[in-house]
This record gives structure tokens, C-alpha cells and sequence, in this order.
């Protein structure tokens, strides 16, 4: 009698397919890294799909300046220990017109920092396809979106006219210019990244677990001030708090949750009976209607 | 406005026996079911998804305070929550109330994980159902029970049979309005069941259902007392979805040749069908080569064994020659290998199917170019009968031969859906255009062969002392393509060159006396004077070829046909007004009176060249100036010195 495969070996196996697609028929591509769970699991998979050799592509983290340190420091600790090659980009015009989340509101300082900067530094190498962490599960125009995603010379989405995208037959086929995004995790639920992340106990930034930190509350949301930058406004207060995060970004637009889950078990004890989405906690999917549709049009991934 | 819940387990964190581990692999041993949701527009296929995934306890707090605020804003259920705001994820579709592309969704019940395609009623995008189903073990086919089984019922069954989908739900739906009719429900019933008799479905299920509230949905309706059989939750959990992939012979497409460095040489791929062990025979499929397995690489330490379904990398014990494309496969069982084979067609494009253009095709991991040589026949949506086609136009199924530049491996899709279906991908668009499920290979595949011969294209050409080309002239009609290539033929002629002059009136005499001036003969007819020009190359000529050759696939199929840098593309650039002043045969005169049809620049298409290596703009200009700029442009070029290096020049 065989072995059936589990959830997790299909799921594994799907995206490990995804990773030797690419790598046999794009000339140069890319796979992008936010130092987030998501990217954690990722590059897991990567490792795994062309092991005993290395994966056959740089990693590109676009850095905002505005991450949290710990997810700097973990990133660059990960490139060291698994020996990829680690590109940072960030976007110079908004670092010259100091474009930060306070000032500008997380709309513009998102479309600048991450959308703009993402942009140039595909063009600056020119790749032709670029690997990311998004899952169908998270919103719902991603839930509409195809494992290969076709973008335009400018980087643009057609959600309204995408390629069918049959079995497992991709078309990876572009004219110079145009490019692919590619979503290995598309078929991945928030439970099952970390289900995977404890079977195969992955390392994942500090910041998931929960520790007293210092956060303030702001506009409904736990922000943790990870630096001297964010200036405090009347009435507010640092607070010593037990916290936790459930997704990561800049730390300005990512509220924190109380928890005192500070396992893996305990994370995913406590995400079994949550009773909110994860972006519940991302400031960048609320500031309008449909707005994470708007930003992939734009090129966001 | 409330949501009604049901209970379903959940993790529980004060339960004592149950610790994360505990419920983490009770998790890991769920079966799995991947579906999808198809019928008409307005059938409620996404208001259904919206009911199970509410109902299955799949939705969070703030995504249901979302749903309340745009219920109020686009819905179409008055005060009521709209479910199928949940998946109609676009702006498009919220602002049209429609469904454009699949949303992927994923819920789990205590049983079975699922993951769902709801995909469009719309017939123009019946690609997207295409995609969803693609992927999908069972479909369920929703009918509106005021409408009963409509044509996009119809189509829809057929894809999903296609497709190879065995298990059919009929939610006969919006039972509610027929105020609960057992009447209606076996009417619409008996309809289906007789229409599908032929679809090969292994189980047909028949449920009344209201999905806007929620009867037998995941519970039980009091409404439809006369109903014994289970909601459909229950029936998707239990529903016996044979996985009998490992069971079928071994197939393992090669996908990626991981050489990191010379000591090491692994296959990467996933496994088709059947199961593999260290030690196994196994033969390349295209060239029959045989070798074992010695190794079954992974990340953690070799595997003993890999069936369906994993990807891995296999090391085997010779040196044979395997690449991607070709196929490990068991010595016991082999595919067919072949150029020619009949399939199954739906096509998804705008611009029509047309016998003799070229397309890539695409397996899971091999490629070709290839073409349509017959249309045998289309599928009838309302009555599968046979329908004679010359083109086969968006959305439209057909049974095809097929032929491919270079041999393929492949099973029957009836035997194997991973080694039987192919992709067909536009040459200049690179859109994905069409899917094929290939039924099996042409016998005449078998008994032809290329016959060898002692004396080669470059013999022929030394004797003659000259390099082959093929100049492909391409222009509207009366843009001066003939009397260029005459005058340039008479210079070359003079210069001690072997030459022939290809013109389209001409050759439409005879060889093409045949075709019209249809999009399909067009295509035809640039096959077999492409075909007929590299013979003539190959015999060492300097084909000069004078078509008007309309399309831009078409010339791009003649330029592959050809040796590297031996097609020139010379564009012969007359704007529509002056080749309508000039009229030298009088044809546009007698096109504009409407007395012929398709012509090209009037009223069939031109799509001008976007690369050709010679572009004359001939307003202005003599023939003998077309001519001299034609010669400099040779005489700069690479392939011209190398054409003329013995000093004879042109």
C-alpha cells in the first residue's frame, strides 16, 4: 500500500513545481523577500526545490527604511547562514524627499517606498519574472489571482483579462519587457504556513512571538515604537506591553495584538480560535475601497 | 442582519485532551477535495460559495463587517447580507455584480480540506471556467429552478467532461422561488440526467437547494421534506473521488536538469503517475534509452520511494542523454511518442482557430510548434452532434488533428490528465489561446519516414555557387511587390544566379487554384508557398516569394521554416491610397463597388511587419530605386557577404 501524500506534501510539492518552472524557462529571475512569515516559508521551499545545488536566483528585499530592525537584522543574519545572494534596494528619489509614512499617510509612502521601489529595481536588472509570497486566502482580489501572473513593460496588472492557466501547464512566455509575478504559495492558508513552519521548523523573525515591547495606541491600532522617528502626539503614551505580531510590514502601519504566545504551538493554538483576519492588522489594505486591487495594478505584488 | 452559524468543530484551547500537536495531525490526515462552481450567469454559483464558507465558519470578524457595509453598497439582496461579495473580489465584478475570473477560495470541515474555483457564468469568459475545472476533481453544476437547464449548462458540462471531471453535483437552485416544488426539482432532474447520459460522469448528484438561505446547503431544509438524499456539504464531504494516480504506470516529466556541478546530475520533476523506487528500471521515453534509479535526492536524506504527486530529483545510474521535455518513464508501459495525434480543442481566444497557422504548444513541460492540419469536427453545445468547421471561433470545442514540429511523449488524456493535455499559446501575442486533451496519436505518425539522402542543400548550392535565401515580399495588393521582384530577379538573373520568382496570382493558377480568400485560406495558402520556397532553397536557389501574406503569424511561421538568416522580409510599404490610385489590375475599383469580398486593406485585415530587415517606402520612388536599396541592403548585410564571398557581388 502507498503513501498518500498530506495536505502539506501537496501543497510543498505544488510550489516546489512552481520553483523548477521558473528556473528552466525565465532567463533572469528574481524572488522578492519581505523578511514576513510568508518569505520565511518561501525561501524554504526554494532551498528544498533545487537542493543539493543552490536556488538559481538572487533574493530582492525593497527595503521602505521603515521595516522593523529585527527584521533587518534577521534577514541579513538568514542570507549569511543559507549563503543566497541578498539584493536591498530602495528607492533613493523617496529617501531624497524623505517620504515617510507620518507625514505622507501610509497611501503614498507605500505607492512610493514599496510600489515605485519594487519597479525601479526590477527594471535595474531586468528581470523577467519575479517570485512572491502572496496567498490566495489573504484578500480578495488576490483570490482572483492567477500562480503566474502576467504584468505589462510598466509592471501593470489586468485583472479583468488575465491568461487562463490550465492543469499545470504555465505560460511562461513574454515579449522583452513584460513580466511574470509567480506565487508559489497561492494554494496556502494562514494555518497551513504555520503549520508547515512547525513541521519543518523554519526560522522566523523575533516579532511573532510574544515579549513586552514598547507600543503605543494610535487610530485603533498597537504600534511599536521601533525607533526615535516616530514622533509621540498629545496624550500618548509608551506603554510596556505583552504583544505579539501577526504579520509583518513598516512598523508604523502594522499594529501589534496583545498575546503571550511565545511558541510556535502557542501561535497556532491562538490562530485556531482568532477571530479576525490577519490584515486586520495592515493599515495599507483599509485606506480605500479595493485598494489592494488599485496597488497591484500599479505593480504593488 | 445576522449570520447564521453552524457548529462545526473547532479547535477548542481549554479542552484538555487536545494539545496543538493532536490537532495539528488530525489536521494533516483530512482528505481533500478541490471543486468547482459552474452554470449560468445568475445561477447564485457565488452566493453558494459565500453560504458555505459563512456557514463552515470560514469567515472572520472584520471580513463580516466588511461584507455588511458592502452588502449595503453593492448588493443585490436588498437588506440582506449578499454572499457573493465574499468572492467577487474585483471592482469590476462588484460594481457589475458579476463574476469575471475564478476566485480560489478554502475552507475544511472535520472531514475534508477543500479548495474551490468559483468561476463565471459568462459565456465570453468561459476560459476562466476552463482554468478552474482545470484543477477540479468534481464540478458543481448550478440551475436556477425558474430556468431549468439553460445552454451555459450545457457548455459547462461538456468542458467539465473534457476536462476529465468525473463527479457532477445539479444544485438545482433557488428552489425557494418554486415554492419548493418536487415537481420542478424532477423535471430539471430527468433533463440533466438525460442530456449528460453521455458525458461519462461517474456520479451525478441532484439537490434542491436555496444557497441565499442557506436549505440544504449545510442543513437539512424543512422545506423540501420530499427530499431524502444529503445537503450538499455532506455530500461533498463523503463523495469517493478515486486518487488512483499511483496506480497507473510511472510517467515522470523531466522539468529542470539540476547540474550544480560535474560529480552531480539530477532530473527534477514531478511525478505523473505511478511510484518509483531506488533500483526501478526505468527508459527515456523519446529516444527508448534505458537506465536505473540510483538515487531519489531530497533536501533531508535520499527517499526509498516517490509516488503521484511529489516533486523530487532523480539520479540515475548511466550517463543517458535526457532533457527537459523527455519523460522517465517504466520500460513495462510506455507513452506514445509521435508527431501527429488527434485532441480535443477549446479554444479561448478572440481571433479564431485557423487550420495551418503555427502555434507553440505546450505540455507540462515541453514545447513545439505546432499545427491544426484538420478541423474533423465541432461539438454541438445543445445536441453533441458534429458539426463541420473550417475555423473555430472563441469558446468553441472541436476534435482536431494535430502535428508538431518535433515528436512528443504523451498518454491518451483518458488514461493520464497530467501526460495527455496541452496548452496552444499565440506566436506573436504569447497569449494562451487554446487547451487541448489529445486523444490519441495518428497512425501515419508510424509509417512515415524521412527518407535520407546522399546529396545535401550545400551541394546543390556550391554548384550553383551560391548561398540559398528566401526574399519574402510582403505589401497590400498593388504596392509594386511583383514588378520589384521581377526587376530584381532579371539583375540577379544577369549577375549568373539561380533564381525563381514566387508569385501569388501565379501560383494561385495551379497549387493553390484550390483555396479562396478567407482568413483560413490565407493561412493555407502561405503554408504551402513557405513549404514550396524552402525547397526550393534547399535545392540552392534564391527564392524571391511575392505575396501580399496578410498575416503576421503566417510570415513568422516562414521565417522558422527557414535556415538562420535565410529568410529576408522585405516590406513593401504603399499606403492604401495610392495602391487604390495606382489600381493596376482594377481590383480595388471592383472591391470598393462591392463586387469582392475579404479583400485585404478593405475589408480584411493587413498587419504590417514590425521587423522586416528591408522596409521600402515606394511613394516617390522608381522601381529600379527599390531595387538598388534592396542590393545595398545585401550587399551591407552578413548573410550577403557570405552569400558572395567568391567576389561575384550582385
Amino acid at each position: 500500500m502507498l503513501a498518500r501524500l498530506s495536505h502539506l506534501d501537496r501543497l510543498e510539492a505544488e510550489a516546489v513545481h512552481i520553483f523548477r518552472e521558473v528556473a528552466a524557462t525565465f532567463t533572469k529571475p528574481v524572488m522578492l523577500y519581505s523578511v514576513g512569515k510568508d518569505s520565511a516559508v518561501l525561501l524554504h521551499l526554494a532551498m528544498k526545490a533545487f537542493y543539493p545545488a543552490k536556488p538559481p536566483f538572487p533574493i530582492l528585499h525593497v527595503d521602505t527604511t521603515w521595516k522593523f530592525r529585527e527584521m533587518i537584522e534577521f534577514r541579513d543574519l538568514m542570507a549569511r547562514k543559507l549563503g543566497f545572494d541578498l539584493l536591498v534596494h530602495v528607492n533613493q528619489d523617496g529617501v531624497r524627499d524623505n517620504i515617510n509614512p507620518f507625514d505622507h499617510g501610509s497611501n503614498t509612502h507605500t505607492h512610493v517606498m514599496k510600489t515605485l521601489g519594487l519597479r525601479q529595481a526590477l527594471d535595474k536588472y531586468g528581470f523577467d519574472a519575479a517570485f512572491g509570497g502572496a496567498r490566495r486566502d489573504e484578500e480578495k482580489s488576490r483570490a482572483k489571482e492567477r500562480i503566474f501572473s502576467f504584468r505589462n513593460a510598466q509592471h501593470g496588472w489586468d485583472p479583468k483579462n488575465q491568461r487562463p492557466e490550465m492543469w499545470k501547464i504555465f505560460n511562461t512566455r513574454v515579449n522583452p519587457g513584460e513580466s511574470i509575478r509567480v506565487f508559489p504559495l497561492s494554494n496556502w492558508t494562514e494555518l497551513d504556513i504555520w503549520q508547515y513552519i512547525l513541521r519543518e521548523d523554519i526560522p522566523i523573525v523575533p516579532l511573532y512571538f510574544a515579549k513586552r515591547r514598547p507600543v503605543v495606541e494610535r487610530d485603533g491600532m498597537l504600534i511599536l515604537r521601533d525607533d526615535d522617528r516616530m514622533k509621540l502626539r498629545p496624550g500618548e503614551v509608551v506603554e510596556n506591553r505583552l504583544v505579539r505580531f501577526r504579520t509583518l510590514g513598516c512598523y508604523p502601519l502594522t499594529g501589534a495584538i496583545d498575546s503571550d504566545a511565545d511558541t510556535l504551538e502557542k501561535i497556532v493554538g491562538e490562530m485556531l480560535t482568532a477571530r479576525t483576519s490577519e490584515r486586520q492588522g495592515r493599515l495599507i489594505d483599509r485606506d480605500e475601497a479595493g485598494s489592494m486591487e488599485k496597488k497591484k495594478r500599479e505593480g504593488y505584488f | 442582519m445576522r449570520l447564521a452559524r453552524i457548529e462545526t468543530p473547532v479547535f477548542d484551547p481549554n479542552h484538555e485532551a487536545e494539545t496543538v500537536q493532536d490537532y495539528l495531525a488530525q489536521q494533516e490526515r483530512k482528505s481533500f477535495l478541490r471543486f468547482l462552481t459552474c452554470g449560468s450567469v445568475d445561477d447564485g454559483k457565488s452566493t453558494l460559495i459565500g453560504r458555505l464558507l459563512s456557514d463552515t465558519r470560514q469567515i472572520f470578524e472584520d471580513q463580516i463587517a466588511a461584507l455588511e457595509s458592502d452588502s449595503r453598497k453593492h448588493g443585490t439582496t436588498g437588506d440582506e447580507i449578499d454572499y457573493a461579495l465574499l468572492v467577487d473580489g474585483l471592482e469590476a465584478e462588484r460594481e457589475q455584480g458579476i463574476t469575471i475570473d475564478v476566485a480560489y477560495r478554502f475552507f475544511s470541515t472535520a472531514k475534508r480540506k477543500f479548495i474551490v474555483a468559483d468561476t463565471p457564468g459568462h459565456e465570453q469568459y468561459t476560459r476562466n471556467m476552463a482554468t478552474g475545472a482545470s484543477t477540479s476533481d468534481l464540478a458543481i453544476v448550478l440551475v436556477d429552478a425558474r430556468q431549468g437547464v439553460l445552454r451555459q449548462t450545457r457548455r459547462h458540462s461538456i468542458i467539465a467532461s473534457l476536462l476529465g471531471i468525473r463527479h457532477i453535483v445539479v444544485a438545482i437552485n433557488k428552489i425557494d422561488l418554486v415554492g419548493f416544488d418536487q415537481a420542478v426539482f424532477d423535471r430539471i432532474s430527468a433533463e440533466y440526467a438525460a442530456f449528460a447520459g453521455e458525458l461519462g460522469f461517474r456520479s451525478t448528484a441532484f439537490i434542491p437547494m436555496s444557497a441565499r438561505y442557506g436549505d440544504n446547503v449545510t442543513k437539512r431544509s424543512e422545506n423540501t421534506a420530499w427530499y431524502s438524499g444529503p445537503t450538499l456539504l455532506e455530500h461533498l464531504e463523503n463523495v469517493v473521488v478515486d486518487d488512483t494516480e499511483t496506480d497507473k504506470p510511472f510517467r515522470f516529466p523531466v522539468q529542470y536538469v539540476n547540474r550544480p556541478n560535474l560529480d552531480f546530475r539530477g532530473f527534477a520533476g514531478t511525478v505523473a503517475s505511478g511510484s518509483i523506487r531506488q533500483g526501478d528500471a526505468v527508459v527515456a521515453a523519446k529516444s527508448g534509452k534505458p537506465s536505473r534509479i540510483r538515487r531519489i535526492v531530497a533536501q533531508g536524506g535520499d527517499l526509498a520511494e516517490a509516488v503521484a504527486g511529489e516533486a523530487v530529483t532523480l539520479v540515475l545510474e548511466d550517463e543517458i542523454e535526457v532533457s527537459r521535455g523527455n519523460m522517465l518513464v517504466t520500460p513495462d508501459s510506455r507513452p506514445h511518442v509521435a508527431d501527429q495525434f488527434s485532441a480535443n480543442i477549446v479554444w479561448f481566444d478572440e481571433k479564431a482557430l485557423l487550420p495551418g497557422r503555427t502555434y507553440i504548444l505546450r505540455t507540462e513541460t515541453d514545447q513545439v510548434s505546432a499545427t491544426v492540419t484538420e478541423l474533423k469536427h465541432k461539438i454541438d453545445i445543445n445536441d453533441f452532434g458534429k458539426e463541420p468547421a473550417r475555423s473555430l471561433d472563441m469558446n468553441e470545442v472541436a476534435v482536431c488533428n494535430l502535428s508538431t514540429q518535433a515528436p512528443l511523449a504523451f498518454d491518451s488524456f483518458a488514461d493520464n490528465r497530467t501526460t495527455g493535455a496541452f496548452i496552444l499559446i499565440d506566436r506573436i501575442s504569447n497569449n494562451t489561446v487554446g487547451a487541448g486533451m489529445i486523444i490519441h496519436p495518428l497512425r501515419r505518425a508510424d509509417n512515415i519516414h524521412w527518407q535520407s539522402l546522399d546529396i545535401g542543400k550545400k551541394a546543390r548550392a556550391d554548384l550553383k555557387n551560391q548561398k540559398p535565401a528566401v526574399l519574402w515580399f510582403t505589401g497590400l495588393s498593388g504596392s509594386g511587390k511583383s514588378t520589384i521582384a521581377n526587376l530584381l530577379e532579371r539583375k540577379l538573373h544577369a549577375a549568373g544566379r539561380h533564381t525563381y520568382v514566387l508569385d501569388g496570382d501565379n501560383i494561385r493558377h495551379a497549387l493553390n487554384r484550390d483555396l479562396g480568400f478567407t482568413d483560413q485560406d490565407r493561412v493555407e495558402n502561405i503554408r504551402r508557398v513557405a513549404e514550396v520556397a524552402k525547397l526550393m532553397a534547399d535545392a540552392g536557389l534564391i527564392v524571391i516569394v511575392s505575396f501580399i501574406s496578410p498575416f503576421r503569424a503566417e510570415r513568422q511561421m516562414a521565417r522558422e521554416l527557414m535556415a538562420k538568416d535565410e529568410f529576408v522580409e522585405v516590406f513593401v510599404d504603399t499606403p492604401l491610397e495610392e495602391c487604390v490610385r495606382r489600381d493596376p489590375k482594377g481590383l480595388y475599383a471592383r472591391a470598393l463597388a462591392g463586387q469582392i469580398r475579404n479583400f485585404t486593406g478593405l475589408d480584411s485585415p493587413y498587419e504590417a511587419p514590425e521587423n522586416a530587415e528591408i522596409h521600402l517606402h515606394t511613394v516617390g520612388k522608381t522601381p529600379e530605386e527599390m531595387v538598388d536599396a534592396i542590393e545595398d541592403w545585401l550587399t551591407n548585410d552578413e548573410i550577403a557577404e557570405r552569400q558572395y564571398d567568391d567576389g561575384g557581388g550582385i
